[in-house]
């Protein structure tokens, strides 16, 4: 789906995020709701998006954006199709996240926070996952956990994701 | 009432109050840092931690409420070795620049690191960096000196109802910024700089302008005049050290004249012209049933706060410039001719207790003598820095006197300096103009105070007239409000964008808070009673400016020179495509 950004609110896009924000126009309670909808909605919360929320629920956009960079869960940046979360809690960072993360840089050529050219990756840095015992381990799609990570395993498991 | 026993002391408070307030009523003094009373109460900077019996940790002071046979110490040697860590750990990211800060020697920052006589910083680490914003014409904002202690916000917000900053993202990445950091002037921020007198640093400071204002004085070509804003006498003295409420009109006319001013002027002068144009614009709405509430124009952030978030009620505003601006249209008009001074000689400065007088000068609307009326507008703050350059000691100077014509003026002038001053001083005279009966008492008590919404109903005749005033965004919010939904009843509204009105301005000196204004209001209604006339339409000077120059008030020539319009502002950004 393509989405104008003028705000003009012709395009289906700026359509469906107006429905979500029709259920708390005029709410400033419900910006949490409105912002997580509207990011399952377009993937990121870009400043047209931002805009539009802050004018429908009337509050500034300083509240808004200071929401959205508060919560690691909203990002302003697209995503991409698959999301890899790379746990540096203290037993991860011992066991050698940082190699993980030299080599998903130097395998998909983007920096933790960005996204592949392709959309097909987005890395994060995440804390503690619960997965100490499997140290070092990084999470893809919220589901997949893969665990005690070496080098040379990473560009196999990224090629089960297209 | 709670019993507590503070350094030993046995203390006794009402409920809810907090361990800070405890310890003050008894003259126990805790350090603070992020605490602002009744504005910034959060508990962030840990500098007011003390040490409560069977507490687990220290407890932060400011927002702890006192508890019924609490023992709390306030200076133990572990308590001092806290603080200096939290001062060291706020200063580690601190640029250190503080000989050439504009706030050297008035920073609550470094007044702690006195206090506390740190000699070093134990820990060297990543410094924040962020560009300094420069955008505005009123307010430079620097983050590396930020401490995130977020009076700013909440001044912004809470008292102002303005929220044009935030803390973006966490940690050590906290940035206090507009969204997306986008520069100020692009902003809905209304540059009335309460955020410059409240934070505790120098991260955000005045535009200094001093320079050009040395420059023209420097420059023998220029004829450079002076004007000086109500508040600024009621205020000047605390630059150097006098106390709150000290009036030193006389010296700073003299030591203005010492500077090297070719003349000294008032705007005193231009706000009993405002009076009278303003006073017959109101007589005008009334009895043509035009748009009604009137509200007055003077303040320029209040300009900037309804073009932004109120537009549909545009109509409402006087059409009437600020006095500052009448007076900067006059200088390069009237004063001009009458003195045979070539206008692009004339090089006008402002003093004013505002930074949104720095934007306002600036408008498209304000080349009425076809230069810029008002060349540059100085704060208060930055005026007092020019008699420190100078080496002048201008409390020692004998007392002097504006010059004529547009140094003349009345008590009702100088009342703009207070919440409900524009107020009274129209009551003075439209009274006066529609009954043509001499009024027994002059002073409107019921104008008077920080009161953030007063109404009053004045008799002018067999007219009730329903007045209403308030000083602060957020109360002027309140009055926006009713009249949006139809309820408000009033013929006059008199907003000033400040607490206090204008002796508490953005531009004023610091610390400016809630005892400080009020010895400033008393001052200023000391300095009314006095004037010699304290009726804007008896001053000599304006009646001369009309017989010799303008005609009468709401003439072709005042609609010209001192009538304004204004813009619909959005106070989001455009979503372009």
């Amino acid at each position: 789906m393509v989405a104008c950004t003028c705000g003009c609110g012709e395009d289906e896009l700026t359509k469906q995020l107006d429905k979500v924000i029709d259920e708390y126009r005029g709410q400033p309670s419900g910006l949490i709701q409105v912002l997580t909808k509207a990011q399952n909605l377009i993937g990121y919360l870009p400043l047209w998006v931002q805009t539009r929320i802050a004018k429908g629920l009337g509050v500034s956009l300083q509240e808004v954006y200071g929401v959205v960079t508060f919560y690691a869960f909203f990002s302003l940046i697209p995503r991409g199709r698959h999301k890899i979360a790379v746990c540096a809690g203290t037993a991860c960072y011992v066991k050698g996240s940082k190699t993980v993360l030299k080599t998903l840089r130097e395998v998909l050529g983007v920096k933790e926070g960005q996204t592949t050219p392709d959309s097909r990756f987005t890395v994060e840095v995440v804390r503690c996952i619960g997965a100490c015992g499997l140290a070092p381990a990084m999470i893809i799609d919220g589901k997949d956990v893969h665990g005690r990570l070496e080098p040379e395993q990473i560009p196999g498991i990224l090629e089960q994701y297209a | 009432m709670i019993n507590l026993t503070i350094d030993n002391r046995k203390v006794a408070v009402e409920e809810g109050s907090t361990i800070l307030e405890a310890a003050k009523s008894v003259g126990i003094n805790i350090p603070t840092l992020c605490y602002l009373k009744d504005i910034n109460v959060i508990g962030a900077c840990r500098i007011c931690l003390v040490d409560v019996k069977g507490a687990r940790t220290f407890i932060p002071s400011c927002v702890a409420p006192v508890s019924e046979g609490m023992v709390v110490n306030t200076h133990t040697p572990n308590l001092i070795k806290a603080r200096k860590l939290v001062l060291e750990l706020i200063l580690s990211d601190h640029p250190m620049e503080c000989l050439t800060c504009k706030r050297n020697g008035n920073c609550e920052l470094q007044k702690l690191a006195e206090e506390f006589g740190l000699s070093e910083i134990r820990f060297e680490g990543a410094k924040t960096e962020y560009p300094i914003d420069d955008s505005s014409p009123a307010l430079i904002r620097d983050p590396r000196k930020c401490i995130l202690c977020r009076r700013c916000i909440s001044v912004c917000t809470n008292i102002q109802s303005v929220q044009a900053l935030t803390v973006e993202n966490r940690g050590f990445n906290s940035l206090v910024a507009p969204a997306f950091n986008e520069k100020l002037a692009n902003m809905e921020c209304v540059q009335c700089g309460q955020c410059s007198l409240v934070c505790p640093t120098g991260a955000i400071v005045e535009q200094d302008d001093t320079d050009k204002v040395w420059a023209a004085l420097a420059d023998p070509k220029k004829h450079v005049v002076v004007q000086t804003a109500p508040a600024t006498r009621v205020q000047i003295g605390e630059t150097i050290g006098a106390e709150p409420g000290t009036i030193a009109t006389g010296q700073m006319v003299a030591g203005l004249r010492s500077l090297g001013f070719d003349k000294v002027f008032d705007t005193d002068f231009s706000a009993d012209l405002t009076i009278l144009e303003e006073g017959n614009e109101l007589l005008q709405r009334v009895t043509t049933g035009g748009v009604l509430p009137m509200i007055t124009s003077c303040s320029p952030g209040w300009i900037k706060f309804i073009e932004h978030f109120y537009p549909d009620l545009l109509p409402h505003l006087s059409t009437c410039k600020s006095p500052q601006q009448m007076f900067g249209a006059l200088a390069k008009t009237y004063y001009a001719q009458k003195e045979g001074i070539d206008p692009k000689d004339i090089y006008s400065v402002s003093i004013m207790p505002c930074t949104a007088k720095k934007y306002e000068c600036q408008r498209p609307e304000m080349f009425s003598s076809g230069y810029q009326d008002v060349d540059v507008v100085l704060t208060t703050r930055e005026l007092g820095r020019m008699f420190k350059q100078s080496g002048m000691s201008m409390t020692n100077l004998p007392e002097e006197e504006y010059d004529a014509p547009l140094g003349i003026s009345t008590g009702a002038g100088e009342l703009f300096g207070a919440s409900g001053g524009v107020m009274e001083a129209a009551l003075r005279t439209v009274y006066e103009v529609v009954t043509g009966k001499e009024l027994e008492d002059i002073n409107f008590t019921a104008c008077r105070g920080i009161t953030g919404v007063k109404e009053a109903t004045v008799n002018v005749g067999d007219l009730p007239v329903s007045v209403a005033i308030t000083n602060g965004l957020g109360n002027a919010r309140k009055v926006l409000d009713k009249i949006r939904a139809g309820e408000a009843g009033y013929h006059f509204i008199e907003v000033m964008c400040c607490p206090g009105g204008c002796i508490g301005g953005g531009g004023s000196p610091i610390p400016t808070n809630l005892d400080v204004r009020l010895k400033r209001i008393d001052a200023v209604y000391t300095e009314d009673e006095r004037m010699v006339l304290r009726k804007s339409h008896q001053n000599p000077a304006v009646q001369d400016l009309y017989a010799e120059f303008l005609e009468k008030p709401l003439g072709h020539k005042s609609h010209e020179l001192l009538h304004t319009h204004y813009t619909e502002r959005d106070h989001y950004p455009k979503e372009e495509c």
